[in-house]
């Protein structure tokens, strides 16, 4: 068992090497392509001008054309993305101003919005899933209602949040909240249902008082399946809050990536992208911890 | 070996039991219907408190219906059951339940298991004392080095021990076992039936208890219900068991009266078991 750990960690770490190999050798070649343009004949100054608008170096800026500062509109080099890094990394909550904010600050601001039109989500999608799964009424009668509504993507909601509530943060906290209800409510509903009908006969004939039934019976038993739901949940609302901060703008991770575009500064959407894996591996991890608290052997 | 007369209404039930003990239960035509066929009619039975009744019949025959009528989870299509005066609507706690397959819960351990029982019955009670009467009725069917076990790390015999000890933690008017040890080995079985006896005899319980096994009933049961196939089902005859009470699993097919009774036992479920004369009674 050990063995293999070790043998897949290995080869986790060869993969890594070759990936980093490729990036390396990819971005070699960019730069030596760039380099063959300083050397082309002198420019009129309408082409310099030109050149410059499109982001390309001109022969002004040859001396300084190995430095980050020009080529940073090219794919970054490995020795560029690890100055990036290190230079997010040691400052990651600075704010100066709209547009500069440190990596750690605008994460906060983007797990700030999931949590809350998470917590939200799961505070409609958890007791509304009791009662369909407990009411084949009102599990006939909302299933409907559910099934048109799941399937939409949550960005198409924001025309229509921010029509109505009219405050771009709150509209990016409804659309978390839409794309997180549905998983859940749908677990929670399936857990709820599928209770064996023993265990509730055990409780019928202990006259468990239904509160107490609900609490001490159906939620234990129905919890790995309300997590598992809880679990996709938190997965499509990473993955959607991005989206919706590009569209919203102003603060947080995915609001980064784009600014970080129209500055043209590759390296910076790399490192945001990594740090978007990091943070989602991180919460799925710790809702894999809990599912596994919550999971019973039978 | 004795067959009783088959009771008929209340009136004759009471007559012709002249013993002891006074009725808990009594049982008044009862039927259940699936669409328009009865699976059973006309069931009428008593129980006298502190006897021990087991009920045997072929699959299909509504033994376990009857039962969970009993135990209040199911609605009969016809007819009364009646516990110490009042009539059965719904569950309750003066009847515990042990059923077919242990019914625990898994993500408690044993003691949780049968404190939530014993919490259901007392709500008042403090932690501690909660706890004693745990540990009492564990230790009752000799689970105690188990208490904070899960049941997955226990053994089916195990298990269907814990079920019994919740049942009679709760200390029911009476007790309803569904078949509970269908699904042990020959050896286990035999152990947990000795402690059942024990139990009984101690608490001086009243049980009713569904099981296949004909050496079983003749081993726990005062009095033997037979009924017949399905559907139409009806309580065909009532055996009673005249063999003394202190009787001992080891000992028992030495008794003369063993082998009498264990054939016309058999005998019922092999050749008389088919129905379907209406009201049979043998005199």
């Amino acid at each position: 068992m050990t063995s293999l750990n070790a043998r897949a960690a290995l080869l986790s770490l060869l993969l890594f090497g070759l990936l980093l190999g490729i990036w390396h050798l990819a971005t070699m070649n960019a730069g030596a392509a760039s380099l063959a343009t300083v050397a082309a004949p002198a420019m009129t100054p309408e082409q310099i001008e030109y050149a410059r608008l499109m982001g390309k170096p001109v022969p002004a800026d040859a001396g300084a054309s190995t430095s980050p500062v020009t080529t940073k509109s090219g794919f970054p080099t490995l020795a560029q993305m690890g100055a990036t890094v290190v230079h997010h990394l040691a400052d990651p909550f600075y704010d100066k101003g709209p547009n500069d904010k440190g990596i750690g600050l605008q994460l906060a601001y983007s797990l700030g919005r999931v949590a809350l039109g998470y917590v939200l989500a799961a505070l409609v999608a958890i007791p509304l899933g009791f009662a369909i799964g407990m009411s084949p009424l009102i599990h006939r009668a909302l299933d409907p209602f559910i099934q048109v509504l799941k399937p939409i993507s949550p960005l198409a909601w924001m025309p229509l949040a921010l029509y109505t509530i009219k405050d771009s943060a709150a509209s990016g906290i409804f659309v978390i909240f839409i794309c997180s209800v549905w998983p859940m409510l749908i677990n929670t509903a399936f857990g709820v249902a599928g209770v064996r009908k023993e265990w509730l006969n055990v409780a019928r004939t202990l006259e468990v008082r239904p509160l107490r039934r609900a609490l001490e019976v159906i939620l234990p038993a129905a919890a790995p399946t309300i997590l598992t739901g809880m679990r996709i949940s938190m997965g499509i609302a990473w993955l959607v809050i991005v989206a919706a901060e590009m569209l919203v703008g102003g603060t947080g991770i995915g609001y980064f990536v784009w600014n970080e575009w129209n500055n043209l500064s590759l390296p910076n959407v790399v490192f945001a992208i990594l740090v978007i894996g990091l943070v989602g591996m991180t919460l799925d991890g710790l809702f894999a911890r809990a599912q596994k608290a919550v999971t019973y052997a039978d | 070996m004795r067959i009783d007369p088959l009771e008929q209404g209340a009136a004759a039930a009471v007559d012709t039991m002249p013993d002891r003990s006074p009725v808990l239960v009594r049982v008044e035509g009862l039927a259940k219907r699936y669409g328009g066929t009865p699976i059973f009619e006309d069931v009428n039975f008593t129980l006298r408190q502190g006897e021990f009744v087991c009920i045997v019949g072929h699959s299909g025959c509504g033994k376990t219906t009857i039962l969970n009528t009993l135990a209040g989870l199911e609605r009969a299509s016809d007819g009364h059951v009646i516990v110490d005066g009042r009539e059965v609507v719904a569950p309750g706690l003066d009847r515990g339940v042990v059923f077919q397959g242990h019914a625990l819960m898994p993500w408690l351990t044993v003691r949780q298991n049968i404190a939530f029982a014993v919490r259901s019955k007392w709500p008042d009670w403090s932690k501690a004392k909660i706890d004693e009467q745990v540990c009492k009725y564990v230790a009752l069917v000799s689970l105690t080095p188990a208490l904070d076990k899960k049941p997955s790390q226990l053994s089916g015999g195990m298990k269907q021990r814990v079920g019994i000890a919740r049942a009679f933690a709760i200390e029911p008017r009476m007790l309803l076992l569904d078949e509970p040890f269908g699904a042990l080995d020959a050896l286990t079985r035999g152990t947990i039936q000795d402690e059942l006896l024990k139990i009984c005899a101690a608490t001086r319980q009243t049980v009713f208890m569904i099981t296949h096994d004909v050496d079983e009933a003749i081993l726990l049961a005062d009095r033997v219900m037979l009924m017949s196939n399905g559907p139409n089902a009806r309580v065909a005859e009532i055996v009673v068991n005249t063999m003394a009470r202190s009787r001992q699993r080891a000992t028992l097919h030495h008794d003369p009266q063993y082998y009498p009774m264990r054939n016309h036992l058999m005998d019922f479920l092999v050749e008389r078991s088919h129905p379907v004369t209406p009201a049979r009674s043998i005199p």
